[in-house]
């Protein structure tokens, strides 16, 4: 090929390995056992140069990965050695620190090679059901107790499965056919990726891919660097504050934008946590480039050149930034509030562009159900575990109203009800829509949800609760009110926590709400069809349009009339 | 069908409605504009002419067989009834939440789609089911007819019924439909078990209220039709397609609309099926590519892939999730925004992209020289040499080179240093390329390997664009068939009368029970075969049996087929040998040591396929007469070489043209690339072949 289409063709490449990645990743959703990896999309692939550098990254997966799976590849060189790396070989790790943040990330590693010389990497991550220790919960006090530990070896070297290692793995999990399968689906959904690579290689004759990295690195580059340079050259500071564990986590933040560079410094931010909430800074690196880069580059695929402008530091052993051996678990409660403590300083650089705080973390709980234990229980009662994602409402937009019940800044999706009741005796008696918990503005936050959860007839459970936002609900920006908090209780009034392991009775329910997200500007500037169509739609009440909004009884009454004539407002 | 039949197939289209009057062998065709407000008036119109052209009186039609997209746009353009829905106390908001996702994780600004029913139009009842069908808390009467009191006073036309795990037991539904039968005989009633038995609430609900939302409007339509046509002389039945590929009568889709969303691209995947058997190909990818969407079909054995559910109307630059889910029995395709109207831009990254923005008709890509100055995909193929300017739709539209050379230095050229030809040929790659990952990662989703396919092109773009695609699919050989711009009303023509009846009955291998596997099956052979007996008395039936299976603890089941046998005398062994198989196929190796499940079972009952005569293929040893020859831009070596301009119309059967070449007709033109010959069939397709390749 000419030398005058090359632009052409490295275009057509550009695309094809975004186009492989995005398979790569579409291959471990389909054949992944874990529900965290198939139903909500909790994982990540991508592809890489000889020295680390990423290239391209699937689309598919959460944005918890991004930066984290970037600097993995680089890892296993390191620790490998390029010596030691054969045609055939596969790599594993769930090191939360030169992995993505949590022992129960799987990142498996596979060398990629062109008639018989290295030519890139492929790597992946997912997030698996468990890996043994205390179970997937905040309860450990150090790593070593949140389950088997797998630094980064060879899964396979050349070709040949490490059979000790598996053993080992089989011997210390719950469910071990499943983690292997997931080992296998990670394994497998890499060399898919492989074979899409040499096909393209041969397709293009080439040998090596050091035109085609520096094509897509220098374009990054450039376009990341630009859209830095368009805003303001100047720095703030926010902060945020969650309920944490049993004490309340500070959140501080500084945002520099120095030129070709914006650098986030979380000094100030609170040191560690007993529990298992602690972030590795690998994590918090992932959401706060992912939420600076969804506000100014959001159209600049992940690759290291897109991802390096964006430096993330904090001093050691702040709870963004745990060392080894702190419990790191539940790392993404902490790490799901990154982007509103970013935002808070970044609102004051460029303002009018991010969102209001939103409900955060996601709103999840695992339920460990087993036959009642207080009265004989009925022969076919069983033990099962269950876990459910579930999303409260996102932080009003400067021009739209927020998200209800819907994920930010993860990514993940919720699981059918119909197929959590299959999953074991679990019933989920309410899954809907929260009025009134959406903060009032001239853009309202996203609403929150109830749930409630029992078991079925015969079975006692246990609820490891994962929520955050009890006592400090979302707050507003710019005169917009605050989202709803977090409640629960058991149905018949029994107080509950929101985090943690504790037991539910047989016969009773576990009654939730989620919160909702902040509003944005003064509620009296919302327009009034608006606040109409959201009264009739029972997003609000007729209280909330009274008070908070100035809705007249007149305009109340017209729309509760519109509403029983079934009238579209 | 009798070798002298007169049957019609007439296909409503967005733009056209496309009549096709089959007369023994012969087909007459016309394509006359959509009349949206009565778009029986275009049928009518186009049926006249049909019938003039063939010399037949409309009452000499046996059979008329329609297809549409009126259910597709109802939905796009919420043109609906006004509808209720009727659902379980604690889930008024399934349809609203959907997936608790963003579909798009880097928008800010990303709002998701309204659900078709806003939350005032949703009630619910008490009474709950549970996952194994048994009745938790029961249903009162006197709290349906509160409802159903409301719904009354409010007005609503149409009323959809949805209700928590009603695919394992309806009693609670059929309470709902009974009370409203009785109180409000003229609402139009769908409940979930009966539209879409299938397990997950958001896909089931989202079914049933699509279904409730255009049903009075479908009834009405299709009752105004039928209607029309007799007064115009028409005695025949008249059937309509479905999205599963098969016909169904007018009162089943009047019940049942909702099945004909996208009946039009299953009447193209038909026709490329039939095509396919009458080369006896048993591996064919279908490709359509017309001014907006480009759409990838996989044919095994004849037979279009199906799927269980599809999404429609999205919103978001034909995102996935951006839509809504409709669980019903489709053929599966994957349709992306690349036509010949996709307008190009240089983004941040300097990539050239393409789509999904469209030029459409009005103004037009920059070379229709109305007034649009952004290069589309038409523009590249212009400047590139695939296009004759003074030849375009049979020339009735002059194109206008320099204009397109404009809009692409303007757009992308002078943005990326490239010469108005580098940036066609960059807007031409880039657009191929985005339809070559869609069919490669369609292939990869389905375990097919693309080089073992013949690929089956229609639509005005496709001929353009498909030597290249298969170029960069390593596929062989490509068909063009002629008439491929009416390909879904001959389509229509060729499709069975079918209907596929599923259900969600979760069962694992080590709970395998044999006999109520059996009754199950017995069930659904029954429900299926139902259906296409009232539309043809004496065909016989065959029966398709298919259940979808996964190892417990994945989410993604994959389809199996069994056989007749292997359905109505299951065993355990075999089901997970089949599984095994066809898993091993998909990814590689099986998962040892794992339990496997069943979750959806499915029965498709269908008249046998028309017999299709294999067609004595030529090798195509005579040359072709050539017209004249035109610079060619030839994608693989990069570079314009000398390329034979072929008239269509004058190419003989057995005649071989060489790549590069223009075969040149009114509608389109079939570009043969260097690395390609081109040679006529007897049938008239034209027959586009790797140069020296053995067939």
């Amino acid at each position: 090929m000419s030398q005058d289409h090359s632009k052409v063709a490295y275009q057509v490449m550009w695309n094809r390995l975004i186009s492989v990645v995005e398979e790569q990743a579409q291959a471990l959703v389909r054949t992944a056992f874990s529900t965290s990896v198939r139903e909500a999309g909790d994982l990540s692939a991508g592809v890489y140069d000889t020295h680390g550098n990423m290239l391209a990254q699937a689309v598919t997966g959460t944005p918890g990965h991004v930066n984290a799976m970037a600097d993995a590849v680089a890892h296993f060189i390191r620790r490998i050695g390029r010596q030691n790396m054969f045609e055939g070989d596969v790599y594993i790790t769930n090191d939360p620190w030169e992995g993505t943040g949590h022992l129960h990330d799987i990142t498996m590693v596979t060398p990629s090679f062109h008639n018989g010389t290295l030519v890139g990497f492929f790597a992946c991550t997912a997030h698996i059901v468990d890996i043994g220790g205390r179970g997937f919960g905040a309860d450990a006090q150090s790593v070593y107790e949140e389950g088997l530990y797998i630094p980064i070896m060879k899964f396979a070297d050349r070709g040949e499965v490490d059979e000790t290692l598996v053993r080992i793995i089989r011997g210390n999990v719950r469910e071990p056919d499943q983690l292997i399968g997931d080992i296998y689906a990670l394994a497998t959904c890499n060399e898919i990726g492989h074979r899409r690579l040499i096909g393209m290689m041969e397709e293009f004759d080439l040998d090596h891919l050091d035109g085609i990295a520096e094509f897509i690195l220098e374009n990054s580059r450039r376009a990341t660097i630009e859209a830095i340079a368009a805003l303001p050259q100047t720095s703030a500071t926010g902060e945020m504050t969650m309920d944490g564990f049993d004490v309340p986590i500070t959140l501080k933040v500084k945002v520099s934008v120095e030129g070709d560079r914006i650098v986030t410094d979380f000094t100030g931010t609170s040191g560690l946590d007993k529990k298992g909430i602690n972030c590795p800074l690998v994590y918090t690196k992932a959401y706060a480039c992912y939420a600076l880069k969804v506000a100014i580059a959001p159209e600049i695929p992940n690759n290291a050149a897109s991802l390096a402008p964006f430096e993330i530091t904090a001093p050691e052993n702040s709870i963004v930034n745990a060392l080894h051996p702190a419990p790191v678990a539940l790392r993404h409660i902490v790490g799901h509030f990154v982007p509103d403590a970013v935002y808070d300083a970044f609102d004051k650089i460029v303002p009018g562009l991010v969102p209001a705080e939103g409900a955060g973390c996601l709103c999840n709980f695992q339920v460990s159900l087993r036959p009642r234990s207080d009265a004989p229980a009925p022969a076919d009662a069983r033990r099962s575990e269950v876990l459910t994602f579930n999303s409260g409402g996102s932080g009003a937009r400067p021009e739209h109203d927020g998200m209800n019940a819907t994920a930010f800044p993860s990514g993940v999706m919720t699981m059918p009800i119909e197929a959590t009741e299959h999953a074991g005796p679990v019933i989920i008696w309410r899954k809907e829509l929260r009025s009134d918990s959406g903060g009032a503005g001239k853009t309202r936050g996203g609403l929150g949800q109830y749930m409630e959860v029992g078991a079925q007839e015969g079975h006692e459970f246990d609820i490891q609760a994962m929520f955050d936002r009890s006592q400090h609900p979302a707050r507003g920006r710019r005169g917009g009110q605050n989202g709803a908090p977090t409640t629960i209780a058991q149905d018949d009034g029994t107080a509950m926590r929101v985090k943690g392991k504790q037991f539910v009775p047989h016969g009773r329910k576990v009654v939730m709400a989620f919160p909702g997200g902040a509003g944005y500007g003064n509620p009296s500037e919302r327009p009034s069809e608006l606040v109409k169509r959201d009264l009739a739609r029972g997003y609000i009440s007729e209280e909330t349009a009274r008070t908070d909004y100035g809705l007249s009884a007149e305009d109340i009454a017209s729309v509760q009339k519109a509403v029983a004539r079934g009238d579209q407002i | 069908m009798k070798a002298e039949s007169i049957r019609m197939g007439v296909d409503i289209g967005g733009t056209f409605t496309d009549v096709v009057l089959e007369k023994g062998g012969e087909q007459f065709s016309i394509k006359v504009l959509t009349t949206y407000a009565a778009p029986e008036n275009a049928i009518i119109d186009g049926m006249h002419q049909v019938c003039a052209k063939a010399g037949v009186d409309p009452s000499a039609i046996e059979q008329i067989i329609h297809g549409t997209t009126l259910a597709t746009n109802a939905l796009i353009e919420r043109r609906g009834a006004k509808t209720a829905l009727i659902t379980t106390e604690g889930f008024r908001d399934v349809i609203e939440m959907r997936t608790e996702s963003r579909f798009e994780q880097y928008d800010l600004n990303l709002n998701l789609p309204e659900p078709l029913l806003p939350r005032q139009m949703r009630f619910t009842v008490p009474g709950r089911v549970n996952a194994k069908g048994e009745i938790l808390v029961g249903l009162d009467r006197a709290d349906v007819e509160a409802v159903v009191d409301r719904i009354a006073e409010a007005g609503f036309e149409s009323v959809a019924v949805g209700l928590i795990h009603s695919y394992l037991n309806p009693a609670h539904e059929e309470l709902v439909r009974e009370v409203l039968a009785e109180k409000l005989p003229d609402v139009s009633v769908s409940i979930s078990s009966e539209v879409s038995p299938q397990m997950r609430e958001y896909e089931r609900f989202n079914t049933v209220v699509a279904n409730a939302y255009i049903k009075p409007l479908m009834a009405s339509y299709l009752g105004r039709l039928e209607e029309r046509l007799r007064r115009e002389g028409v005695t025949c039945r008249i059937f309509l397609m479905h999205s599963g590929g098969g016909i169904i009568s007018i009162q089943n889709a009047a019940d049942f609309p909702v099945r004909l969303v996208e009946s039009g691209p299953a009447g193209g995947a038909v026709f490329a099926a039939n095509i396919a058997a009458r080369y006896g190909l048993d591996k064919v990818l279908s490709f359509d590519m017309g001014g907006t969407t480009a759409k990838i079909c996989l044919i095994k054995n004849q037979t279009p892939k199906t799927s269980r559910v599809f999404e429609v109307a999205r919103t978001y630059r034909f995102k996935k999730g951006s839509g809504m889910p409709i669980s019903i029995p489709v053929i599966d395709m994957v349709e992306i925004g690349a036509g010949g109207g996709s307008l190009a831009h240089v983004d941040g990254m300097r990539q050239i992209r393409v789509g999904p923005e469209s030029a459409g008709s009005e103004p037009g890509p920059a070379c229709y020289g109305r007034g649009g100055t952004r290069p589309g995909v038409t523009d590249a193929d212009l400047v590139l040499g695939k296009l004759d300017a003074d030849n375009f739709a049979g020339g009735s539209i002059a194109l206008h080179p320099d204009q397109s050379e404009k809009a692409l230095s303007a757009h992308v050229g002078d943005i990326l240093d490239m010469e108005a030809v580098e940036a066609a040929f960059g807007v031409a790659e880039v657009v191929d390329e985005n339809m070559a990952n869609a069919a490669r990662v369609h292939a990869v989703e389905n375990g097919e390997d693309l080089s073992e396919y013949t690929m089956i092109a229609f639509g005005g773009a496709a001929p353009l664009h498909a030597g290249r695609l298969c170029e960069k699919l390593g596929v062989e050989r490509l068909l063009v068939p002629p008439g491929a711009g009416v390909g879904s009303a001959i389509g229509f023509l060729r499709a069975p009368f079918s209907f596929e009846a599923n259900r969600s009955v979760y069962m694992k291998l080590s709970d395998f029970d044999a006999d109520k596997i059996k009754s199950l099956l017995t069930d659904l052979k029954a429900e299926a075969t139902g259906f296409v007996r009232t539309c043809d008395e004496v065909s016989p039936i065959l029966s398709e049996f298919k259940v979808y299976m996964r190892y417990t603890g994945q989410g993604w089941e994959i389809p199996i087929d069994l056989t007749e046998e292997q359905a109505m005398n299951p065993d355990a062994t075999t089901f997970e040998a089949r599984f095994e198989e066809d898993y091993t196929k998909l990814f590689g190796r099986p998962v040892a040591g794992m339990n496997i499940e069943i979750t959806v079972w499915s029965v498709n009952a269908t008249t046998p396929p028309e017999d299709v005569a294999r067609i004595e293929t030529t090798d195509g040893s005579a040359p072709v007469v050539l017209n004249a020859t035109r610079q060619l831009f030839d994608a693989a070596s990069g570079k314009y070489l000398d390329a034979h301009v072929i008239d269509r119309s004058l190419m003989e059967t057995g005649q071989r043209a060489h790549g590069p070449a223009a075969v040149t007709e009114a509608e389109t033109t079939i570009i043969v690339p260097a690395s390609r010959d081109a040679i006529r069939q007897p049938d008239g397709c034209i027959d586009v072949v790797t140069k020296g390749a053995a067939k």
